[in-house]
């Protein structure tokens, strides 16, 4: 009976929550266009089979070199005659999945041991944040280059490497938030549950609002390590139209052809810039603290 | 305050030692066998097992991870696999080029940064502190080697004011040297002038509304004088533990401008051993890349709170 005030209290908080997120579009209009550039990159990664003029890795010596707004290629042909408007649009459905594997590995594995680590506490806590402080101690592109030097150049290794760089982030985010929770009253009072009750339905719910504002910032990470692995020609190899690859590529020509290189760049700066918008804006828009 | 020194430091050995554990698995992680990079066509199985010998491949994991220990502490990284060269002489003799791009990048990144902050901050909501705020969301957005290959065609290939890439010794030539620094130390440092001028603006921001900033004005200050004498000084004071981290993760941002402006550093020196499969040379450098990392996160730590007296040593 006593817990009642506080599981109410812990409820009310949940359902602000959902509302929060739902309101934001209309008091916070940077939120607004941070969510349609997304969900446009989403779409174009969704419809590129269906809205590219042609075959992006369709090789055609007659075409080569041919300038942007060139009849039939919007954005010119590259060195083999590809057209590159097709491999700008194919580029997205390379770079999108790629932040979503990466961000979702790093999400899971890296929450998790962040809830584990701040629930327990103790010497679970203490082992658990000396192998995040080990990942912490590595520069995060130095870590992802190290990983997939060791397990090989590709775009599914450079996900598991960009995946594990994540990591830390999540759990040191989780473990503070999950710190700072279990002194609130509503957590203190609903001891008596089960600690997996506690978890899914006190401790999750409360730790949605940072960690969607982190899932934005780290997947606009994941676009830029993953370009720039495969910059290095570690990520996805020829004749995957890969952004970062496409640079690499394009800045071969710059001299005659500086399309080549500018317009992947563009596209890869606009993703991420779309990410970190996005980030930033839902921040601004959550945080209490910055609100005013 | 040395106490705590002491306590970082002590806190730093388990770290340090799982580092030393992963950087050594990356050897032992990668498909192939080392000794065959080696012998390339003379592949006989005699060979090998005299190579695997040479190299204590044919001892077991712990054994080699202890001999390797050993010579790290001797600061002995190993043999590179293809140039058989000394890792340590081999990173030692690039990593002046690296260091001189890294500090040339980072004065830019503080030149940008620290004065576009103040003014955001000071005009805070004003047409210039919106500009400032969109550079430093696009300045952690843009790619280092996209705003490196764009100075290229703009400030290279098109106006031919700078070469697009080399290096000059400074001994050699200092004009020339730092007619070679300047794209690639503006490529690497614009996200982190992004950064600085982020930390800057909120910091400042924060310290303008502090009561003796009111108590300075009351007494008859400019606000030139309280902006720059009053408050920019301990504005600073967070951007410090940025600045520290940027010195840290200086071998990160070069491994792709050098790249890009083919500057002879340790960054393309790791770029090149990954493509040759170079492990020793690989693990040599992401070595040093950790250490110097948890260095500047120590150091970081030490002068914020020499800094900042209110910072608790407890």
């Amino acid at each position: 009976m006593s817990n009642a005030p506080a599981l109410l209290t812990s409820q009310a908080s949940i359902r602000r929550t959902r509302i929060q997120l739902l309101a934001l579009g209309r008091t916070h209009p940077a939120v607004t266009f941070a969510t349609a550039l997304v969900a446009l990159l989403f779409l174009v990664a969704l419809l590129a089979p269906l809205i590219s003029p042609h075959d992006p890795i369709a090789v055609n010596a007659d075409d080569s070199y041919l300038p942007p707004l060139s009849p039939s290629h919007l954005l010119g042909t590259d060195e083999l005659g590809r057209d590159l408007f097709s491999r700008m649009l194919w580029g997205a459905r390379v770079s999108l999945p790629v932040a979503f594997v990466a961000v979702a590995v790093g999400l899971f594995v890296g929450g998790l041991i962040g809830l584990v680590s701040g629930y327990a506490g103790g010497v679970i806590d203490l082992l658990l944040m000396r192998f995040i402080d080990a990942l912490l101690a590595f520069p995060a592109l130095i870590l992802a280059i190290a990983i997939v030097a060791a397990l090989g150049p590709g775009l599914r290794n450079a996900m598991i490497a960009i995946g594990i760089v994540a990591i830390p982030g999540y759990a040191r985010l989780v473990r503070a938030l999950v710190l700072q929770l279990k002194q609130m009253e509503f957590i203190t009072r609903s001891l008596g549950a089960t600690p997996m009750r506690l978890i899914v339905r006190h401790l999750i719910p409360n730790l949605l609002n940072p960690i969607i504002v982190q899932i934005s910032l780290s997947a606009g990470f994941a676009i830029l390590a993953e370009a720039t692995l495969s910059f290095l020609g570690l990520g996805a190899q020829v004749p995957t139209p890969d952004w970062g690859q496409m640079i690499n590529s394009g800045a071969t020509f710059l001299e005659n052809d500086p399309w080549l290189a500018i317009v992947p760049g563009a596209a890869i700066s606009l993703t991420v810039y779309s990410f970190n918008l996005l980030g930033d804006s839902l921040r601004d828009a959550l945080d209490p603290r910055l609100r005013s | 305050m040395t106490t705590y020194v002491l306590r970082r430091l002590a806190l730093m050995v388990p770290v340090a030692f799982l580092v030393t554990i992963g950087v050594f698995m990356l050897i032992h992680l990668t498909p192939g066998d080392p000794a065959l990079i080696i012998l390339g066509e003379d592949r006989s199985p005699q060979a090998i097992a005299a190579i695997h010998q040479q190299l204590g491949l044919d001892q077991p994991l712990y054994v080699q991870y202890l001999i390797w220990l050993g010579h790290i502490l001797h600061l002995d990284l190993g043999r590179s696999i293809t140039t058989h060269q000394s890792v340590t002489t081999a990173i030692t003799e690039r990593l002046p080029a690296t260091l001189e791009l890294g500090a040339v990048a980072l004065i830019w990144s503080l030149l940008v940064g620290i004065p576009l902050g103040t003014i955001a901050a000071v005009r805070r909501g004003s047409i210039a502190d919106r500009l400032a705020t969109g550079f430093t969301v696009g300045g952690v957005s843009i790619p280092n080697f996209f705003i490196g290959i764009v100075l290229i065609f703009a400030l290279s290939v098109s106006l031919r004011l700078f070469p697009f890439g080399g290096y000059v010794p400074f001994i050699q030539d200092p004009f020339e040297n730092l007619r070679h620094v300047v794209l690639p130390a503006i490529a690497l440092g614009t996200a982190g002038a992004a950064i600085n001028m982020r930390f800057t603006r909120s910091s400042m921001i924060e310290v303008l509304n502090n009561d003796y900033i009111r108590t300075a004005r009351a007494k008859g200050a400019s606000w030139r004088r309280v902006v720059f004498i009053h408050a920019l000084k301990n504005a600073l004071i967070p951007v410090v533990t940025i600045v520290g981290l940027q010195i840290g993760g200086i071998i990160e941002g070069a491994v792709v401008t050098e790249t890009v402006f083919t500057w002879p550093g340790v960054g393309r020196l790791a770029v090149e051993s990954i493509l040759n499969r170079d492990y020793t040379v690989v693990q040599g450098i992401v070595l040093l890349a950790a250490f110097s990392y948890m260095f500047a996160n120590l150091v970081v730590d030490v002068v914020y709170g020499w800094l900042d007296p209110r910072i608790s040593f407890a």
